[in-house]
């Protein structure tokens, strides 16, 4: 076991897997000299060569329309969108073939893709550099949206949605790039898609969560917990389909249900959420569902930023009013 | 690298079908005997497939008429391993790779079963969102100079589609990793409603290829042989030099965008009417009638053979079974996830069945 940054995992887990299975190809703007802005990729261009690690030009439509035709041709295409807002250019090859081709070939062809892409708020950055977009992916039929949380699961995710037959769109928050560093199974290592972890067991109330809010509702579940509420956190690693079965388990077992993102409040992954739960377990339920989210607003630049993006205070918040009502 | 312009049009048979018989050497009889047959066999079932829309037999479709050379020549230029990538109004080009006219039939009537590619045709479904698949036959053509397959690709698109950014995109890609694929334009003038005038202000659509550093073709898109030994000696071009190439077919749409078009309301007999005079079925036929002994009576014959073919495969589309309503859960991924399963299970009690 090394001990690696969540950006070092993603690294590691490309060079393993690269290593291991010569359909998998790179490709991106700045993924090959450069090795990412990030330096997720760094590494990959001396050791594989610029045939399966490729610095494309500026075109984010044609870096994810090219892989759909790799994928068809039998590779194993991992495309990098430089950042989460520029996916957009790239969102009618998403929408319209990567998520569909399966379908409408009949079975024929697969689009086993994923699309990486550094994600949400936190890190002071630029406009358009920000944002939290899971849901319009999520929302597309055929589509699988994945967002770790620890470095461990980065790998064990990157590693199960490279080897998935369907295209995954997997966000990396940014703001946990370098945010801590823990110990990271070495070789092969999966975490399978759709299963959620629970992060920490509790009785009094469920906090469903994933990515950069895992670790800001752990504190606040550690900070009830010197009060005596125990607050059972749950990440759900893979966003869409996400593992019902956790969710229903856990607010059958609690009775009250926190949902916490960055994204945006409105018809969100939250929302889902709370309509599965009203319709899978609601009489379990003795308080109202509470969302603790990012507003419907643009994510603001670094001077507002804080304030858009929920913090452990408002989730400890959230469970006060949830266990309290 | 010089720009086409619109003197630049590469022509082997005239509208007289009066063909340079140097130039033709290469396309034995019986292959020009077979791109008849294909033309013929594009116009018939293309014809029969706008009766039945008509009647309310089949939804709405593009029709091909005018553009069966370009069709078939493309088509039959490919070699078996090579890919090809189409738009929506490229049933001849279909044909040539075993696209099934009953599964064509299939898929246009509203049964997405007809869309599977036959095996190993390698051919992508249509497309029809403009231009986008321009991006696909890249990436095929990337695939394939990695693993080092001695293949090309080819994609197939109308003018409209070059006012696209993924025409641009993927032409640049093309470019700067010198890929073996081919673009293939249609020009056949019309964008729905939009004349090509108002697509682009270059001279010619070849000539945008100088702006990638990829070759420009432009041909008489209404004469087969034109269309096949130019696409034949790109393919190969982009097969052992991989090099790329942007082809323009100087063509013209028929007939209406599509059934649900009404082209009247945009253009005039007048526009359309020297285009008759080109037609590309009627100038092959001419060039056989003076070269191969073709008549009368081997003209009926073969429609009479054609056109029972096209009614068999509308019989046997007519027969088919419709699609189980959960049909339409399948094949959105490669394992069918919780929540399919439970819409899947609502569909059985809306239809009152039990889980298949």
């Amino acid at each position: 076991m090394a001990r690696l940054s969540m950006v070092e995992a993603i690294n590691v887990t490309l060079h393993e897997l690269m290593a291991r299975d010569e359909r998998i190809v790179v490709l991106g703007e700045d993924v090959g000299k450069d090795g990412g802005v990030f330096r997720a990729t760094v590494g990959l261009l001396d050791k594989f060569g610029p045939m399966r690690v490729i610095d494309t030009p500026l075109a984010e439509s044609c870096i994810v329309g090219s892989a759909i035709g790799m994928a068809v041709y039998g590779m194993r295409p991992v495309a990098e969108i430089q950042f989460e807002g520029f996916m957009f250019k790239a969102y009618d090859q998403v929408y319209s073939h990567a998520s569909r081709l399966r379908r409408r070939s009949q079975g024929v062809y697969g689009v086993p893709l994923v699309i990486r892409a550094p994600y949400g708020a936190g890190v002071r950055a630029l406009e358009h550099h920000s944002d939290a977009p899971e849901a319009l992916f999520a929302h597309v039929p055929g589509l699988k949206v994945v967002i770790p949380a620890t470095p461990s699961d980065a790998k064990g995710l990157l590693t199960s949605s490279i080897e998935d037959p369907d295209t995954v769109i997997f966000l990396e928050p940014k703001r946990l790039y370098r945010l801590f560093k823990e110990e990271v199974p070495e070789g092969d290592y999966r975490v399978p898609l759709g299963e959620a972890r629970v992060v920490q067991e509790g009785d009094d109330a469920t906090i469903v969560t994933y990515g950069g809010m895992v670790s800001v509702c752990e504190r606040a579940a550690q900070h009830v917990a010197s009060e005596g509420v125990s607050a059972e956190v749950i990440d759900l690693r893979t966003v869409w389909p996400f593992d019902i079965d956790a969710i229903t388990k856990s607010v059958t077992k609690t009775g009250r249900l926190i949902i916490c993102h960055e994204a945006p409040r409105s018809l969100g992954v939250g929302a889902e959420i709370a309509a599965q739960v009203a319709e899978k377990c609601l009489l379990s339920l003795q308080a109202p569902i509470v969302r603790v989210t990012g507003n419907d607003v643009i994510p603001p630049l670094s001077k507002l930023e804080e304030y858009n993006y929920p913090d452990s205070e408002q989730v400890v918040r959230a469970i006060h009013e949830t266990v309290q009502f | 690298m010089r720009q086409m312009t619109k003197e630049d049009l590469f022509q082997v048979m005239d509208p007289e079908g009066q063909a340079d018989l140097a130039a033709i050497e290469g396309i034995s009889e019986a292959d020009r005997m077979k791109m008849y047959r294909l033309m013929m066999f594009t116009r018939l079932w293309n014809t029969k497939a706008l009766s039945l829309q008509r009647q309310g037999r089949l939804g709405t479709l593009a029709s091909v008429r005018g553009q069966e050379a370009s069709n078939v020549g493309m088509g039959l230029a490919l070699g078996p391993d090579d890919w090809f990538c189409p738009a929506f109004r490229e049933y001849g080009a279909m044909f040539t790779r075993g696209a099934q006219p009953v599964k064509l039939f299939q898929y246009w009537g509203g049964d997405e079963r007809g869309a599977a590619p036959p095996e190993n045709s390698h051919m992508l479904p249509v497309c029809i969102t403009v231009g986008s698949h321009l991006c696909h036959a890249v990436g095929i053509a990337m695939g394939a100079k990695i693993r080092g397959d001695k293949i090309a690709v080819m994609s197939s698109s109308g003018d409209g589609s070059t006012s696209q950014g993924d025409f641009h995109e993927s032409l640049n890609f093309a470019g700067v990793y010198k890929l073996p694929v081919v673009f293939v334009i249609q020009n056949n003038h019309w964008a729905i409603s939009v004349p090509l005038h108002q697509q682009t202000a270059t001279e010619t659509i070849s000539q945008k290829a100088a702006a990638y550093g990829i070759n420009g073709e432009r041909v008489d898109g209404n004469d087969v042989f034109a269309v096949y030994l130019t696409v034949k000696r790109l393919l190969d071009l982009a097969r052992s030099e991989h090099k790329p190439s942007l082809i323009e077919m100087v063509t013209y749409r028929m007939d209406d965008h599509t059934t649900s078009d009404d082209a009247s309301r945009y253009r005039t007999e007048e526009m359309i009417g020297p285009w008759r005079a080109k037609d590309p079925v009627d100038r092959l036929r001419k060039f056989l009638i003076a070269n191969h002994g073709w008549d009368d009576n081997k003209e009926a014959e073969l429609q009479a053979e054609l056109t029972a073919q096209v009614e068999k495969s509308v019989q046997d589309y007519e027969a088919l079974p419709l699609p189980h309503p959960t049909e339409m859960f399948d094949h959105m991924y490669a394992e069918m996830p919780w929540h399919l399963l439970e819409q899947k299970d609502r569909m059985l009690k809306r239809l009152g069945e039990t889980a298949r």
